[in-house]
């Protein structure tokens, strides 16, 4: 369990590693990285002492080592627009961008589980098609659209929900609806499938012939076997979500970190899009690595693979 | 393609499934897929699509950058001074949303087709290398996938192609070369399983290369379940074009793509809600009928692959 454990923080390390020099790399995709970062009106002057003020001169390696030396400790450099550290900046949207994508797999799990059970237990009636179909559209539509939608009927339309903003319960409702279909789509199709398997194990049947029928067996020997594939998606359905957030915040003036990148992107502020993505994976790959550890409990037999 | 039906000799040997299935097997495999009714209607979706996106100029008589400042914002179905009718009204400019609606399809498609070819590749190369040789090169492809998927996609695609200014191969580019995992992830798996089989084992016992084993056996083995994430990849990377075009970063205007019209009718939302509406509709349409063939695809081919 330990070295389990000790293996996978060590893989998860490695990978914040990689991610910490693609961050880094961003601003060296054209080469240089003084002419992404200055205003397109820089005089050859500026763009000289630019150079030398931020070690844009030195060796690949070292510049990349004085970022990772700073990234550790938080420091991004500051931002182009705010005057801030960039760091800060994005820090201080990251509640609202973590309340946004609970809210989401909040929605998409209190939907899509029972959806997927009923689904599989009640196979081929109309109860089970309808899911399938909305969970086929759900997977097929795109989130900008859903999101403008919702907005022209409750918003515009029937004046019920506010189209922008944060603050209390009603402003959330619509953005957590757009991001989270996606998801639910998803963990209804996977929870769907995973219980038909369960359905038709052996262990289900001799539970059957013993007697224990009904819900029963349901909840008690089919939905714990189904659980594991479904905890394994509801980390990687965070990714989508926090990927997600760039989108949604953007068409709900929701005042995250996804919004914010995507003005910053517009700023060609790029210290903070760095601090963003930086973060934003850091978030992820916890999360998974807690999903993993979690996942021990629930399936001893991968500790000993 | 499909997986052939062996002969007995060929089944008491456990030979390899014969490369280039024959038209028989190739009827049999489309006799299968069209009597799963969705997926059939899923591919009359795509190619009405692709027809009506390379029969664009030909399809509508409307010019979808042409502006006419006297007719902006009409409801669908009005008539304008010459006796046009705008089917589906026009936008803020006084264009054919129709017009632009059907042109719009070629860069969803052009992307998508492109970007996935990219990913494709890439995915197969490194799948097929990853899971017949194992080792460390197994190992430093397979972190490299943990880390590409570590990313929040959309965030580091608009940043990288902030950076690099949007344009048709940054875009095709950008998507491609980070969509790799799922092709490699499937295609390794594959390859590890049929390492292990007899007719590999006894290949390579009679001294046949591996560039030759891979080519001959490994690689039409794999191809299958490359197949069936091509396709369910292909809506995704339509979705992921719309979303850069919407946010501005896709193609460029004048021309039309279904997420710039689509951010075009978000401003409009109140007076005029056919802008927004259709562009969305005209993607949910592509998008649901490619994931229905790609569904269908993989229920024929491989129930039990995971994607």
């Amino acid at each position: 369990m330990r070295a389990y454990v000790a293996r996978r923080l060590a893989q998860s390390l490695l990978v914040l590693l990689g991610v910490s020099f693609v961050v880094f790399f961003i601003l060296h995709l054209t080469g240089d990285p003084a002419l992404v970062l200055l205003p397109p009106d820089a005089t050859a002057e500026d763009i000289r002492e630019f150079r030398e003020a931020m070690g844009f001169n030195d060796p690949f390696l070292v510049q990349y080592g004085r970022f990772l030396a700073g990234a550790l400790r938080g420091d991004f450099g500051r931002s182009v627009r705010h005057d801030e550290p960039a760091f800060d900046l994005v820090a201080e949207r990251m509640p609202a961008t973590l309340e946004l994508a609970g809210a989401a797999l909040l929605i998409a799990l209190a939907l899509a589980i029972p959806a997927g059970i009923v689904s599989a237990v009640r196979r081929n009636t109309a109860l089970d098609y309808v899911s399938t179909v909305v969970a086929l559209l759900g997977q097929s539509m795109p989130t900008f659209w859903l999101g403008i939608m919702l907005i022209l009927v409750f918003s515009v339309r029937l004046n019920l929900l506010p189209s922008s903003g944060r603050g209390t319960l009603e402003h959330l409702i619509l953005p957590a609806i757009t991001l989270g279909l996606f998801t639910t789509a998803r963990i209804t199709r996977l929870t769907r499938s995973g219980m038909l398997e369960v359905l038709n194990q052996d262990y289900i049947r001799t539970a059957r012939a013993k007697g224990v029928g009904g819900p029963p067996v349901v909840w008690k020997h089919a939905l714990k076997n189904a659980a594991i594939p479904i905890v394994t998606i509801v980390g990687i359905e965070l990714g989508t979500l926090l990927g997600g957030s760039v989108i949604t915040e953007t068409i709900f003036a929701w005042p995250g970190v996804g919004r914010l990148s995507v003005q910053a992107i517009y700023n060609r502020d790029y210290p903070v899009v760095q601090a963003a993505v930086f973060l934003l994976s850091t978030t992820f790959v916890a999360v998974n690595l807690a999903v993993d550890v979690l996942y021990t409990y629930l399936d001893p037999r991968i500790r000993l693979k | 393609m499909t997986p052939p039906t062996p002969s007995a000799t060929a089944r008491a040997l456990d030979l390899p499934a014969r490369v280039s299935p024959t038209r028989r097997e190739w009827v049999a495999f489309l006799r299968r897929l069209a009597r799963r009714r969705t997926a059939l209607f899923g591919l009359c979706v795509v190619v009405a699509v692709l027809v009506l996106a390379l029969g664009a100029p030909w399809v509508t008589t409307w010019d979808p950058v042409e502006q006419d400042i006297g007719n902006r914002l009409q409801a669908p179905g009005s008539v304008d001074g010459s006796g046009g009718v705008h089917l589906l009204g026009t936008d803020q400019l006084g264009r054919d949303l129709l017009a632009r609606i059907i042109f719009g399809a070629r860069p969803a498609l052009l992307v998508g087709f492109a970007a996935v070819a990219i990913s494709g590749l890439l995915g197969l190369v490194v799948g097929l290398v990853s899971g017949y040789f194992g080792g460390w090169v197994d190992d430093v492809f397979m972190r490299l996938a943990d880390i590409q998927l570590a990313f929040p996609f959309i965030l580091l695609a608009i940043a990288v192609i902030g950076v690099l200014g949007p344009s048709l191969p940054v875009i095709i580019v950008v998507i491609g070369v980070s969509s790799w995992v799922v092709y490699a992830r499937v295609v390794r798996s594959e390859a590890l399983s049929i390492r292990e089989r007899e007719f590999v084992q006894a290949a390579r016992a009679l001294g046949v290369r591996d560039g030759r084993i891979l080519l001959r056996h490994v690689l039409p083995n794999a191809l299958t379940p490359w197949l069936v994430v091509a396709t369910l990849d292909m809506a995704r990377v339509i979705v992921i074009e719309s979303a850069l075009s919407f946010l501005g970063l896709g193609v460029q205007p004048p021309t039309p793509t279904w997420g710039g019209m689509l951010a075009d009718g978000r401003v409009y939302i109140s007076t005029a809600w056919w802008l927004a509406t259709f562009p969305g509709l005209a993607i949910l349409v592509t998008v649901l009928g490619i994931n229905l063939f790609g569904d269908g695809l993989r229920d024929t081919l491989d129930p039990r692959l995971k994607v």
